[in-house]
């Protein structure tokens, strides 16, 4: 188990690389930067600009460089000082901007895959013992329906019949008397009572994904003998089913798991626009339209390390739960 | 019955099968899996059960156990198990198989424990994801009134009882670490783990090469011998047949249609088709005398499960067919002398 993960983590480094070569490619793709811009707006509404402090940014980021010194010196600032770099369009840090977004993006992610999963691995499993019965289309239905209505839409539907009927208006993650004030309890606290719109919302499409996922795995594996074998040692079916084929079908699912934060990045932002949540995939999508690039790369950068991190601990679950996964690499070695 | 007065004198009955129908209704029509079958087990007993395939052996072992897949059932017929001696009731218990739910307590009570199974393919009768070791106490800890530490010493003599080598180390083995033959081991040691009555074996060996089958049909009968187990051997080799069953029942499309002891079945067989069965295994001499080219097979083909024919279902393919008689009535089984009954025309 340690040889494999070890081996595991030794493959992500080259990945990395990869991941923020292609990040800072992307940021650099569209003509011009952010700072240049800036330059321009400024002096073509007739201001006067800091030169000094022009210079010194182009500097400190080597904005006048070739590219390939530009990479150099941002990757550097990232690996020595922890240092992300400049938000031009906040005016702070990156590091101050992404902080809390990504930790309430990361929060927004887990509970989502909670109700996820709590939703749909029973009903997964409840359809497939049942397959072509009533039960089987209803929730096919129901789970097509959920797949197929756009988040964005459900949201503003949402949104729309809260505030009619009781009033309440979902958007943001806070009351605004919270909204910008430092962590508190009572700010914890206000946000419970928000989060489950969106994830609720966000959740809705994924559900009807993993039913059919579990229904499918389920159904290969309730075919085979083993089942058969379980039932004959005089098991009740729930232990037959809880011991045997979801034991087995449920391993897509949690190699599915490391997609997750790059799911709700990636998936989630017109809800998180529509619902005006403070996450990492609006502030993202905000960045790229202004050019901010420093805090646009660090975003896809970051992003893209949770995603190989997310794979590497569904890859290590996968090894815990499969001892053929376990041993396949030890033979290898 | 009077077949109990046959073999090693009269032994109390374990199992006595009544007419039993399991059918499965499809879109292309009824397919009548096991039609009619009467079959009897006593105590140490080993019983061989031959046929093609799709001649509804192996339905009629799981119509046993009750755990036919869907949408086939049992729609008539009587599973009569004797119970062992209870100290309870003071008497030995008699229920009616086909009577449960698949999923009854009562049911789930004897499955794995009183009766059990033996399956054919050895390399998916076991889950790849629990150890050797887990899958066989799980029966011990649902039947016996054991903590997990007895449990696993019951396993563990059970892996040695069937010779399973380093038994202790392959208890924490996952299967696919295993070989064919110690997987077929480990299943036969899952089955006897709470020493049932009745061991339903189907085609334990048929997934194996002949080496291995030789080694687990030895360890079958020193098993059955140390033991009062009775076995039911499903199986189409009748070689196999000849080594482990004292009786034997052929059957062919649902139907059994002779019934004798083991000896009588090879040198005294009385229906065309189990005359065809033993004919179509080839002999050395005649192999190394040159007096064959072809082997002999029965002719025709197994007709289609959906076809239902009217009077004897063998007729099509029967050596000794007589036109009128054998495809106007259905045959019924007959007593032709104590212990040996055959369902054809050509005794009545």
């Amino acid at each position: 188990m340690t040889v494999y993960i070890i081996q595991r983590v030794m493959r992500m480094i080259p990945l990395l690389f990869l991941l923020s070569l292609i990040a800072f490619l992307i940021i650099q793709l569209p003509p011009g930067d952010y700072l240049t811009e800036h330059i321009n707006a400024l002096r073509a509404s007739g201001r006067d600009v800091d030169e000094a402090e022009v210079e010194r940014l182009m500097k400190q980021y080597a904005l006048d460089r070739p590219m390939h010194v530009q990479y150099l010196t941002w990757i550097q600032n990232i690996l020595l000082k922890g240092s992300f770099g400049q938000s031009f369009q906040w005016g702070r840090p990156v590091n101050e901007v992404i902080g809390d977004k990504m930790a309430l993006t990361f929060l927004l992610a887990i509970l989502t895959t909670i109700f996820v999963w709590t939703i749909s691995v029973p009903i997964g499993i409840y359809v497939s013992v049942r397959q072509y019965t009533f039960t089987d289309y209803l929730f096919t239905m129901i789970g097509f329906i959920g797949l197929a209505v756009p988040g964005f839409l459900l949201a503003m539907v949402v949104m729309y019949f809260s505030f009619a009927w009781f009033g309440l208006k979902v958007g943001g993650l806070f009351s605004p008397a919270f909204e910008l004030e430092p962590w508190s309890i009572a700010k914890f606290q206000n946000m419970l009572t928000r989060i489950w719109v969106p994830v609720l919302i966000l959740g809705i499409g994924g559900t009807a994904h993993i039913i059919r996922i579990m229904r499918a795995t389920m159904l290969d594996e309730l075919r085979k003998q083993y089942v058969t074998v379980a039932r004959s040692k005089g098991l009740s079916e729930f232990a037959v089913l809880m011991n045997y084929p979801v034991r087995i079908a449920i391993n897509p699912l949690i190699s599915s798991l490391g997609f997750l934060l790059p799911w709700i990045i990636s998936g989630g932002t017109v809800v998180e626009i529509v619902l005006n949540l403070p996450t990492a995939a609006v502030v993202l999508y905000r960045a790229l339209l202004s050019q901010d690039m420093f805090l646009a790369g660090s975003f896809i950068l970051l992003v893209g390390t949770l995603a190989l991190v997310g794979s590497l601990l569904a890859d290590i679950a996968l090894a815990a739960v499969d001892p053929r996964i376990r041993f396949g690499s030890v033979e290898e070695m | 019955m009077a077949s109990d007065q046959n073999g090693a004198g009269a032994r109390e009955t374990l199992l006595e099968i009544r007419d039993l129908k399991t059918h499965f209704a499809l879109e292309e029509g009824t397919v009548r899996a096991v039609d009619g079958v009467d079959l009897d087990v006593r105590r140490r007993q080993v019983v061989g059960v031959v046929g093609e395939s799709g001649c509804g052996k192996s339905m009629t072992a799981m119509s046993i156990m009750r755990l036919i897949p869907p949408p086939g059932q049992i729609v008539e017929g009587e599973i009569r198990f004797h119970r062992p001696f209870d100290d309870r009731t003071d008497a030995a218990d008699i229920v009616d198989l086909a009577q449960f739910e698949s999923n009854d307590r009562q049911l789930r009570d004897i499955r794995g424990n009183q009766i059990s199974m033996v399956f054919q393919e050895p390399m998916t009768a076991l889950s790849p994801v629990r150890t050797v070791g887990k899958q066989i106490t799980e029966a011990i800890l649902l039947h016996q009134d054991v903590n997990k530490a007895e449990a696993r010493d019951i396993a563990i003599e059970t892996l040695a009882r069937v010779k399973m080598p380093n038994p202790e180390q392959r208890f924490d083995d996952y299967p696919f670490q295993l070989s064919g033959g110690m997987r077929q081991r480990a299943v036969i040691a899952m089955a006897l783990a709470c020493r049932p009555q009745l061991l339903i074996a189907d085609e334990p060996t048929t997934a194996l090469d002949v080496t291995t089958e030789a080694q687990i049909l030895d360890l079958m009968r020193e098993l059955q011998a140390e033991s009062d187990m009775s076995i039911l051997y499903i199986t189409h080799n009748l070689g196999v047949v000849a080594e482990m069953a004292e009786d034997v029942v052929v059957m062919y499309l649902g139907k059994v249609v002779e019934r004798t002891d083991v000896d009588s079945i090879f040198y005294n067989p009385k229906h065309p088709y189990t005359r065809g069965l033993l004919n179509s295994i080839p002999r050395l001499e005649d192999v190394l005398q040159d007096k064959r080219e072809k082997l002999n097979a029965i002719e025709g083909m197994v007709p289609s499960p959906y076809q239902r024919l009217q009077g004897c279902s063998f007729h099509p393919r029967c050596p000794d067919f007589m036109p009128g008689v054998c495809d106007e009535a259905e045959p019924q089984l007959i007593q032709l002398e104590e212990g040996h009954a055959v369902r054809c025309h050509l005794y009545t």
